[in-house]
């Protein structure tokens, strides 16, 4: 298809100029903000006051990262986190999985109405069962104030877009497999387990990294519900560091550091991984 | 076969964990904030049933600026829709044509999004800050120190330079979204059109356009829905602040319920970001119908 390509004029190294001026203006919006984060948390007061705004700092200094894992407990607050949010992927993974397949596989009354019900829940915002949920820790306190407060809501509202992203999958695999497992007189449920579950591989992916970047995130019910120090989630805990911190801004970029770094790895190791799952997540939404 | 596949107790089995979430945690919250948002409660006392009062309350006679903080979600919605979706769609446009390093600027452009919101918030916190922020310094230091402002603290400039934040964040998301429906497009059709003598801009407008209009939907959706119940961002930057100019809905609907225990008010406040959630995605999926049909 050479021949229609025309030929090139001057003006068309201009316009290529000015596309790659524009690329690489937003390149840097995206990222200056980061690597600024990373100088700051590496300078102290003087050093941020006194002029060196923007550049590199002249001495790194590490004890920012020691004083926000010892007195903002950082480490606490990255522990929970990590906590919630394995929990929750595990959770959701295990109960859409469940779902998703006597929604598409299984033969039932009310089936159809089921799966519309259940994907009506992802329109509804996470903010409608803030006071309900808050009320129900209150009657029922045992997990009040401790992680699962935030883990058990989390799933509940990632379950919706789990189980369309997985019944969507299932559609694709043929059901030969099963049936096949079925006559050779394999259950239900070790079809499930042990023919199904694995194909469902690329599927429980997507949902996972959805389901990381929600409850990694998630500010609102974490704020509200948690008020101890031992069971804050690093969102929660930053912003109340943030407070006690005020005037010092690089122990406060050395939490902000810690708290960005776990996603961060995550994407640079699964960049391609991640931006498949989220499109796949949306395209059906 | 088919009795295996439609034995009751397995389905049962199966299905169980997720009615138990869904009812528990997702349908019973929405129908008890209902409850809740026709009762007078202060959620220690007895409550008392005041049919729509509460909801009267949100416009008619209002004191709190439940209204300005309904206004302020519907500016930034439309900010979301027509300035940072365009931005968006631009970039995906770009890099869809396929440039040099394609790879290198969709992964740069995505970072924001993967970022904590309390982080970029903070982070934000510190680039407007009035002394030493970076942006007040970079304008001192080119020579435009007229136009420093105190921009998180002035009743003026905090609403839009709340949103920049947000509208920053997001615009590697929806330029994924929509650059990944363009590459699903078969390059047959581009090749018909460069034969037919189309060029770039019209190619773009009445070909690549139309056939991403379902993908343009989910992110319209997406940012006009994510508008509508902000929380995090605002909550960080501003907490509603300087007296009450930033409020958004959630932010409001917190504050009412958990610092002045105003719980069926506060109920109220919560069933309205739901019903405009729905309705907004009910809206949005007409238009776009209409538009698919033309």
């Amino acid at each position: 298809m050479k021949s229609i390509k025309s030929q090139k004029t001057p003006l068309d190294y201009v316009a290529k100029s000015v596309i790659y001026l524009i690329l690489g203006l937003w390149t840097i919006a995206s990222l200056f903000p980061i690597y600024w984060l990373v100088c700051f948390s590496l300078k102290d007061n003087s050093e941020i006051f006194g002029g060196n705004v923007a550049g590199l700092p002249n001495h790194f200094l590490w004890k920012n990262y020691a004083a926000a894992f010892m007195n903002g407990k950082v480490g606490t607050y990255l522990l929970n986190s990590t906590f919630v949010t394995g929990m929750t992927i595990i959770l959701t993974t295990i109960v859409a999985t469940m779902s998703a397949y006597a929604l598409i596989r299984m033969k039932w009354k009310f089936q159809k109405v089921s799966m519309s019900i259940m994907l009506l829940g992802m329109m509804i915002p996470i903010h409608s069962a803030l006071l309900p949920i808050f009320l129900m820790l209150r009657t029922v306190g045992v997990i009040k104030n401790t992680v699962w407060s935030l883990i058990i809501p989390y799933t509940a509202f990632a379950i919706p877009m789990a189980i369309m992203i997985i019944t969507g999958f299932l559609d694709t695999i043929p059901r030969e497999l099963e049936e096949a497992a079925c006559i050779d007189g394999c259950s239900i449920y070790r079809t499930f387990l042990t023919v199904i579950l694995p194909l469902l591989r690329p599927a429980v992916a997507t949902v996972a990294i959805f389901t990381f970047l929600q409850a990694w995130n998630e500010l609102m019910f974490a704020v509200v519900f948690i008020s101890e120090d031992s069971a804050k989630t690093l969102t929660v805990g930053i912003q109340s560091m943030s407070g006690q911190y005020q005037t010092s801004w690089g122990p406060i970029g050395a939490a902000l550091v810690v708290a960005t770094l776990p996603t961060l790895l995550i994407y640079l190791l699964l960049n391609k991984q991640v931006q498949k799952s989220l499109v796949a997540g949306a395209v059906k939404g | 076969m088919d009795r295996v596949f439609s034995d009751k107790k397995a389905i049962f089995i199966f299905m169980l964990p997720g009615i138990l979430f869904f009812l528990a945690i997702i349908a019973a919250p929405v129908i008890m904030s209902a409850y809740y948002s026709t009762q007078n409660w202060d959620g220690i006392g007895k409550s008392a049933f005041t049919g729509l009062e509460n909801f009267k309350k949100l416009f008619v006679h209002n004191v709190d600026g439940f209204p300005l903080s309904v206004r302020n979600s519907f500016i930034f919605l439309a900010v979301s829709v027509f300035i940072q979706l365009p931005i968006s769609l631009f970039f995906a446009l770009l890099l869809a044509r396929g440039v040099k390093w394609e790879g290198f600027f969709r992964g740069a452009y995505f970072v924001p999004v993967i970022i904590s919101t309390v982080v970029i918030g903070q982070l934000w916190m510190k680039i407007y800050h009035p002394e030493y922020g970076l942006l007040n310094v970079v304008l001192n230091n080119i020579g435009l120190g007229g136009l420093t402002q105190k921009w998180l603290g002035d009743s003026k400039t905090a609403l839009f330079a709340s949103f920049v934040p947000i509208l920053w964040q997001y615009v590697g998301y929806h330029m994924l979204l929509m650059y990944a429906a363009i590459k699903s497009v078969s390059p047959d059709i581009y090749e018909a059109a460069k034969i037919d003598g189309s060029g770039e801009l019209s190619t773009a407008f009445r070909i690549t356009l139309p056939l991403i209009t379902p993908m343009l939907k989910v992110s319209v959706t997406f940012s006009a829905v994510g508008s509508l119940k902000v929380f995090d961002l605002i909550y960080v930057l501003t907490n509603g602040g300087p007296a009450g100019t930033t409020e958004v809905p959630s932010t409001l609907m917190v504050k009412t319920i958990f610092m002045s225990n105003q719980y069926g008010y506060g109920s109220a406040m919560a069933v309205f970001i739901i019903a405009e959630c729905l309705l907004f995605t009910a809206l949005i999926n007409k238009l776009f119908g209409k538009v698919q049909v033309n």
